[in-house]
């Protein structure tokens, strides 16, 4: 993709993200009233939109905003009636919007005209009501010389202003040159509190050289009185407010500040991955200056010389897990962002479908790997799409059930130790566990009458093709099963688990590394090869004598404290030859009930490893994580923990028929 | 050396207006103000040759730094040119009488855009 246009959709993204986000604001409010400064922050942000895709060219999109923007210009100057249905047409709009800019980067096909069409169809259906500029109930009450400098929607805030009764006032207030900046910026923080700011003028008319006079011109339901203390300015009142029926105050939003105080900047993750491989390196040379020490200790003892490198080194290393960490910070997000975008889905879907659904988000400030944060969305938003379409039962069956209408469903993000646990929790009809069975047993994936514990039978519904209902939706469907959602999780390093209650409801849990850029490994040996097991997945390493080992039912266990350990050797998984001796070291993997040992020949030392995707030709080679470098350009593969316990458990039990 | 001042509150469109011009060959160093307010904070601070506004902006809109600029005795010489689009006709028409020198409206065309300029630069 051209950088150009890499800028363009990563731009544009961020626009439409913020976009929906003020939708959403106006959504939840638009039955009482708007915050004007919320629906021109919106117009603002298609505006931008439409000003980025016409320089860069991107003329369908410009197309396109010119006519979102032209809608949302109606509705803030009120020619347009705000009403619920209108804001579901702006989401609409936003969604198809947000669709072509996908299409774009996807380098798809796409047409807007039919999206213009409805844009232009709906105005000229509603349009009409609106007051026409320069109307004679502000001429004569406001001077001539601030009207003039009003733009079209500064002069629809004047009107309203009025309409609404509130006064309108005007205080001059003149600063120096020096520190304007600071000094207005208080002012009309202290106007916001009062009323509404309409307009900001400067003027430099009788003033020395060194300063600056700003009229600012604003609407407020306080009388001169009330305001002049607070303000501590004198105020001209140019319009009188009507007292005798005050209209219904706008609630009060906590103001944007309208100057951009961003001191952020957008970098490409790829960035990001290069510094990161640099650190590697440095790392690498790190070792060689340890090592270089420790030979020159042999050689020529403690000398001055010799402790000096050894102290260079050991500084080297905290300085370069210090920036490690730094940088590995600056690919951190909150996770709350992924969330929003889930959120939009479930309103959606409330909104289309009917069925009321209740949100709850908790922890949304929890640190993710932006990487990984991308990387999970498909299958949370498959998550949530199921237990929306399948889980949360209708309105009317939720009543007989003597539930609550509104279904809930609660997104909680928290961490755990170097794993980041997402949970997805609805309070549905659950899953039928011995539907589960008979759909099982009706594929061939079990053998009738097979004894199998509860969260055994629920594995099921991540197994491939596996399905508890017989037609596909149009939410959930698109061909993609929970069995997905496992194996991207098992590709991230992470599990999906899910719990389930009939009748109570669903949680699905998903644990995914904190990041995956670095991560401290354990170095094996298996017969002439090296591996890489990510220490994240392994509780501890044994020594074990051959001669302890049972077979129960076929399975190679060993009694660990009291529980039985279900042992694999890499070797025999890999087809190498097990070592002669009679004992091995085994590292033990995998958490709770899916623990396993994995037979290693040796055990090497620990590394900090950056993974690198295996691609190309071995994409498909079931067992590896990724390839990582350890030194001396070797490079090493890395065991994917969880593929390798998947299939050691499955084939051990026995019941598996594909 | 010319200076100009471009005040737009989108960065991108900064961006672009500032390779345009410096495509034209002429000699010019290019301020940035992404509001009007921000303008106002630039304008002592140098000699402007012309300044190139937006109009629609959040705080001091486009109207009102052409009034203050055409208002001051320091500044009422610099000429001004307008950007902004063919929907806020009315807020342009505004802008010209406000002492504006010429307009361009969004989108443009390059050539378009530095023919506006250089005949406003060199009357």
């Amino acid at each position: 993709m051209k950088s150009s246009k890499k800028d363009f959709i990563a731009e544009a993204e961020e626009l439409i993200e913020e976009a929906e986000r003020l939708l959403i604001e106006i959504q939840e409010t638009c039955r009482s009233s708007i915050n004007p400064d919320t629906l021109n922050a919106l117009f603002r942000t298609i505006h931008t939109i439409k000003g980025i895709s016409g320089l860069f060219g991107f003329k369908d999109v410009a197309d396109f905003s010119h006519a979102f923007e032209s809608l949302l210009d109606d509705l803030r100057l009120g020619r347009l009636q705000v009403s619920e249905d209108l804001v579901r047409f702006l989401f609409s709009n936003n969604d198809a919007l947000k669709k072509v800019i996908e299409d774009i980067e996807a380098d798809r096909e796409h047409d807007v005209s039919e999206h213009l069409q409805k844009i232009e169809s709906y105005r000229n259906a509603a349009t009409g009501s609106g007051a026409a500029r320069g109307a004679d109930d502000i001429q004569g009450r406001v001077d001539a010389s601030i009207l003039k400098v009003l733009s079209e929607y500064e002069e629809y805030r004047l009107k309203t202003n009025i309409k609404e009764g509130r006064g309108i006032y005007l205080c001059r207030a003149v600063f120096s040159l020096t520190d304007f900046d600071r000094l207005l910026g208080e002012l009309t923080g202290l106007i916001k509190s009062q009323g509404e700011q309409i307009s900001t003028l400067p003027t430099a008319a009788d003033l020395p050289p060194d300063s600056i006079g700003f009229n600012l011109l604003f609407g407020s339901e306080k009388s001169p009185e009330e305001l002049a203390p607070v303000l501590k300015l004198p105020v001209d009142e140019l319009v009188r407010r009507r007292t005798e029926a005050p209209a219904p105050a706008a609630p009060k939003m906590p103001e944007a500040s309208i100057k951009s105080a961003s001191t952020y900047v957008r970098v490409d993750i790829e960035k990001l991955d290069r510094i990161l491989n640099t650190i590697g390196e440095l790392n690498l040379a790190r070792s060689a200056t340890n090592r270089i020490a420790v030979e020159m200790m042999d050689t020529f003892g403690h000398t001055p010389l010799v402790v000096d490198i050894f102290k260079i080194s050991q500084t080297f290393e905290r300085k370069i897990s210090d920036l490690k960490e730094q940088v590995l910070e600056i690919r951190m997000i909150p996770i709350g962002q992924i969330f929003s975008r889930l959120g939009q889905v479930i309103r959606r879907y409330s909104r289309e479908t009917g069925k009321q659904i209740e949100l709850a988000l908790y922890g949304e400030d929890t640190q993710i790997d932006k990487f990984l944060a991308e990387e999970i969305v498909d299958p949370l938003m498959h998550i949530v799409r199921n237990a929306l379409d399948h889980g949360i039962e209708a309105p009317e069956e939720r009543k007989r059930a003597g539930k609550n209408e509104a279904g809930s469903i609660v997104l909680k993000a928290f961490q755990r130790g170097n794993h980041v646990v997402i949970e997805a929790r609805d309070d549905g009809a659950g899953i039928d566990v011995l539907e589960v069975r008979r759909k099982a047993e009706e594929k061939g994936l079990l053998v009738p009458g097979t004894e199998v514990s509860r969260r055994e039978l629920l594995d099921f519904i991540f197994m491939p093709g596996f399905s508890t209902k017989t037609e596909v939706s149009e939410i959930s469907g698109r061909g993609v099963g929970m069995d997905v959602v496992k194996e991207k999780l098992s590709t991230l390093g992470g599990v999906v688990e899910v719990e389930t209650e009939q009748g109570k409801g669903t949680v699905f849990t998903l644990t995914v590394p904190i990041t995956l850029a670095i991560l401290k490994a354990l170095i094996v040996r298996v017969g002439t090869e090296r591996f890489a097991i990510p220490l994240t997945s392994i509780s501890e390493s044994l020594l074990i004598e051959y001669r302890d080992i049972r077979t129960i039912e076929g399975k190679e266990v060993y009694n660990l404290r009291g529980e039985m350990l279900p042992i694999v050797s890499i070797g025999g998984l890999f087809g190498f030859e097990r070592s002669a001796s009679d004992r091995s070291y085994a590292v033990v993997v995998g958490y709770g009930e899916r623990r396993l040992g994995l037979f290693v020949d040796e055990l090497i030392g620990q590394h900090e490893v950056v993974i690198k995707s295996l691609g190309g030709y071995f994409k498909g080679l079931r067992g590896f994580a990724g390839a990582a470098e350890i030194g001396r350009h070797e490079v090493i593969l890395v065991i994917d923990v969880e593929t390798i316990i998947e299939e050691s458990l499955t084939r051990q039990r026995a019941m598996r028929h594909v | 050396m010319k200076s100009i001042l471009i005040v737009e509150d989108s960065a991108t469109t900064r961006a672009m207006i500032k390779t345009v011009l410096e495509d034209m060959g002429e000699d010019v160093a290019t301020f940035e103000a992404n509001t009007g307010f921000e303008a106002l904070k630039l304008l002592p601070l140098e000699r402007f040759d012309l300044i190139i506004t937006d109009i629609n902006m959040p705080d001091v809109n486009g109207l009102e730094l052409i009034n203050f600029v055409k208002s001051n005795p320091h500044y009422r010489h610099i000429p001004i040119v307008i950007v902004t689009t063919e929907r806020s006709n009315e807020d342009r028409e505004r802008g010209m009488a406000l002492g504006a020198s010429a307009y361009v409206t969004k989108p443009f065309g390059t050539e378009e855009f530095q023919d506006v300029i250089s005949k406003t630069l060199n009357p």
